[in-house]
């Protein structure tokens, strides 16, 4: 691969760059805030490029991506509840969940394009939010506390601050590899083919859907991943964390940062929650100021921030 | 007569209360380039898109090498070689000219669940890529996007993708559409050489083109065959005549 | 008795269901706009109509106030931002009406608090009526169900039968049509945007009695709207007053029976766990029923 140097890749590699330092930085000045708030930054950033996967390559604008989010957390904290706490079977279990939950929804909610598939992704992600409010032994609506992260051996501790910091990062960087390879593969490129020209492909003899929803169960797979790693760092899982405006932040933070760019949903990501961060400090009522935002963002700045960094090259 | 490679039997295809193919019955003999022509509204683009799998018919059936295609969809058809070009340039626009047709030759190589490798460095995807281009004059145009390339380049790459899905039966859907005189030229030169290895059928307005090249020819007027033959065959036939008389200015004047 | 009243709740939430998707199915059909701040409007239609009622100390005068504003906030809506977004992405509509909930959200919040408003009756709509000898039913309930029906009513006329529906109508199947007729596209948008905003501020501000006024009130309804559209078929007016009737009552009656019907097989704690996800669900099962043997809805409307 060519390595070109602009203003994008100079951007990714500070960002990359920081994101590894940047537990040096917390230990260094004692400043843990900064630690958990990228924590959390970090895990939502591997959900985001998850849900990038599917809207930036294939075109596939899923409006319930918080469900993934819900499961794989559910799967650590029933099985932490149940008394099996070992990460080797929470996590796996927490995949194949998420896999198994995208393969039916993405099965059925294929059949339909553009806004119903909208509307149907959301309407199915709303269900699986009612039926953890309904599961009353794990806490109903009140959500269920986990009171021993998932324990991995003595491989890593995941309640070492760093040591979870970096299995996060680990794991974004991971993943973003993973859909690098996936994206410029035979499958990578057939999907964007789709995305691109659906009419086109099926001429050229590629059953369009079977692809399309193998891509809808890889993304929905990685974002279950997101979800366990949520679930440890906040020890607590409830409906509300799969609440439909939650997938619609993680569109906001893929919109954000670049559709269909392999970094930006990352940019996007830090973008999006520092800002909400930064506003919940000056009032409480900072959605007052980020909704208007996204309505501008949307107007005039199409493309996110990676396309705005791409027309610095050009221009 | 040999066994012929595409069989249409008495297809029938409504749109509400229209007629757009009616009881059409139709042959296509290997080796042969089948000409369809007809004026405007005649249905051969309803026709094309129901041998492709594009629309379904609402009754008849299309065989195809011997099978009965026509409940198959249109991916399943051409992996049994059958290809077709837009009549309106259908290709993937951010993709480079190379992209596009490797990604048709990928098509025919097995299934693409293949997540790991990158598919752009695969030497005998790119090498049938290239050839295809080559064949119809794009050889040097491998790298540059789809966006980028003249009306007529994009044209010849229709057929450039057609080709790399290695078909037995090309349909094409008028491949001279918006081409200028020169570009109109060349697309009959290479299509003089194409219909040495393929089986073509070629729906095209423009008469003198379909003059210089079919074997045979078949006349459509509202969704229906009104006439079937040689090239000397149609250009005395008197329905054929009386068909176009609104349109006359097409068959003499054109080009 | 009970079947009896319960199926009335049912018909009448499916009604209140019914002018919520009627909006937001003429809204999508007529300008293919996707619209996620109609719940907002339904939202803010309940509000004003506690602020009003409470103002003027009338019912119904502050009922007719909230209408209005509810009507003149939807023009003003789509005049200010929505109108800039025809022709757009639908991901990009999306995007930014969930920019507005986010917005109206904390307005509310801002303006009115976080705690939730109570729309008191006036005591001549608290009593019950005697409907069928025996059986009593609310009268508020019973005058939603007529003034709901009477709406629908009224939207099928003017639909189907004036020439301001014929266009509509028309816009909705093909929509250069209206264009070349030489109708002021924009004016009929801003109508038709309006007329569903003032649907959605009818629905929520009906409601409002009922349940209580709150933030977030519009968007679990405004996603069950999403359902009925889908299943009715988007653009269709009358496939969304039968989905929303059908859902009204599967979510009512599965409420209300559901709990019991399951203890016949479960047992008591485990029912009246299952009972409520189980009802909820049976919606979205509903709706995947439907797209497995109709991807375009039950009465998908005139093909593009």
């Amino acid at each position: 691969m060519k390595l070109q140097i602009n203003t994008s890749n100079v951007v990714v590699a500070l960002v990359a760059a920081g994101l590894l330092l940047l537990p040096l930085y917390s230990q260094l000045t004692g400043n843990i805030f900064i630690l958990t708030l990228f924590t959390r930054i970090i895990i939502f950033a591997l959900a985001a490029a998850s849900l990038n996967l599917i809207m930036g390559y294939g075109g596939m604008m899923s409006f319930g991506h918080a469900a993934y989010l819900g499961i794989g957390g559910y799967a650590v904290g029933i099985l932490a509840f149940e008394g099996i706490g070992s990460g080797f079977i929470q996590w796996p279990v927490a995949l194949v969940a998420s896999a198994l939950y995208a393969l039916v929804i993405g099965a059925l909610s294929l059949r339909t394009r553009g806004v119903y598939f909208i509307m149907i992704t959301l309407a199915f992600a709303q269900m699986a939010y009612y039926i953890a409010s309904g599961m009353s032994r794990y806490g109903g609506d009140d959500g269920l506390t986990i009171y021993k992260r998932s324990n991995f051996g003595g491989l890593i501790d995941l309640s070492n601050r760093v040591q979870f910091y970096y299995l996060c990062l680990g794991c974004l960087f991971g993943g973003i590899y993973l859909i690098w390879r996936i994206i410029n593969s035979r499958f990578g490129l057939v999907v964007q083919g789709i995305r691109s020209n659906e009419q086109r492909m099926q001429a050229i003899g590629y059953h369009a859907n079977r692809y399309r929803l193998v891509c809808f169960v890889i993304s929905g797979t990685i974002c279950g991943l997101a979800g366990a790693l949520l679930a440890n760092n906040t020890d607590f899982i409830s409906p509300a964390g799969m609440y439909w405006t939650r997938s619609g932040e993680l569109m906001v933070m893929v919109v954000f940062g670049g559709m269909g760019s392999l970094f930006g949903p990352v940019i996007g990501t830090i973008f999006f929650l520092l800002l909400e961060e930064l506003l919940s400090q000056f009032t409480e009522y900072w959605a007052l100021i980020m909704g208007p935002l996204l309505l501008l963002i949307v107007l005039f700045a199409r493309g996110g921030i990676m396309g705005l960094l791409g027309r610095f090259n050009r221009g | 007569m040999a066994d012929p490679l595409l069989r249409v039997e008495n297809l029938v295809r409504r749109f509400g209360g229209i007629l757009a193919t009616d009881n059409l019955s139709l042959d296509v003999i290997p080796g042969e380039l089948h000409a369809i022509i007809g004026p405007n509204g005649a249905g051969k683009t309803t026709l094309i898109s129901q041998l492709t799998g594009q629309l379904t018919p609402n009754s008849g059936t299309i065989v195809f090498g011997g099978r009965d295609v026509t409940g198959l969809p249109s991916y399943e058809r051409s992996r049994l070689g059958l290809a077709r070009s837009f009549q309106i340039t259908s290709l993937l626009p951010n993709f480079t000219a190379a992209d596009n047709v490797a990604l048709a030759a990928q098509a025919h190589d097995g299934h693409s669940f293949r997540f790991w490798g990158n598919a752009r460095k695969e030497k005998p995807l790119r090498d049938a890529a290239q050839a295809a281009l080559t064949r119809v004059g794009l050889g040097a145009r491998a790298d540059v996007p789809v966006s980028e390339l003249s009306h007529g380049e994009q044209r010849e790459l229709e057929l450039a993708v057609a080709l790399a899905t290695k078909p037995q039966l090309l349909l094409l859907d008028e491949p001279m559409a918006g081409l200028g005189v020169t570009e109109s030229a060349r697309m009959v030169a290479l299509l003089k050489e194409l219909r040495k290895e393929v089986t073509i059928v070629l729906v095209e307005h423009d008469m003198e083109a379909v003059f210089a090249l079919a074997d045979r020819i078949t006349v459509l007027v509202y969704g229906r065959v009104i006439a079937s033959g040689d090239p000397d065959a149609i250009r005395h036939n008197d329905e054929v005549k009386r068909a176009y008389l609104g349109d006359q200015h097409v068959v003499v004047a054109h080009g | 008795m009970v079947l009896v009243e319960q199926s009335l709740n049912g018909f009448q939430f499916g009604l209140l269901l019914f002018l919520l998707a009627a909006g937001l199915t003429l809204v999508f059909g007529i300008m293919d706009f996707v619209n996620l701040a109609h719940g907002s409007l339904y939202m803010m239609g309940a509000y004003f109509a506690a602020t009003f009622t409470a103002w003027t100390g009338s019912f119904i005068l502050g009922v007719l106030l909230a209408l209005g504003a509810t009507l003149l906030l939807g023009i003003v809506l789509e005049f200010v931002a929505l109108r800039h977004l025809y022709g757009r992405d639908h991901l990009d509509q999306v995007l930014a009406t969930f920019g507005l909930i986010l917005f109206f959200n904390d307005a509310v919040r801002l303006i009115w608090g976080p705690a939730g408003l109570a729309l008191p009756l006036p005591a001549w709509l608290t009593v019950p009526v005697q409907i069928i000898p025996g059986v009593y039913y609310p009268a508020y309930r019973l005058s939603i169900i007529i003034v709901a029906l009477a709406v629908a009513a009224l939207l099928y006329v003017v639909v189907m039968r004036t020439k301001i529906g014929m266009l509509i109508r028309a816009g909705a199947s093909n929509r250069e049509m209206i264009g070349a007729l030489g109708i002021n596209i924009k004016l009929l948008f801003t109508l038709v945007f309006g007329l569903g905003a003032a649907l959605a501020g009818l629905a929520g501000l009906m409601q409002a009695p009922i349940l209580t006024v709150q933030i977030g009130m519009g968007e679990n309804i405004l996603i069950l709207a999403f359902v009925i559209i889908v299943i009715g078929g988007i653009g269709s007016i009358r496939g969304a007053f039968l989905a929303a009737i059908f859902v009204g009552m599967i979510d009512t009656l599965g409420r209300a029976f559901l709990p019991d019907l399951l203890r016949m097989v479960l047992s008591s704690a485990a029912a009246s766990t299952a009972a409520p996800a189980l009802s909820s669900m049976l919606i979205y099962l509903l709706m995947a029923i439907v797209l497995v043997v109709r991807p375009e809805g039950l009465f998908p409307a005139a093909k593009r």
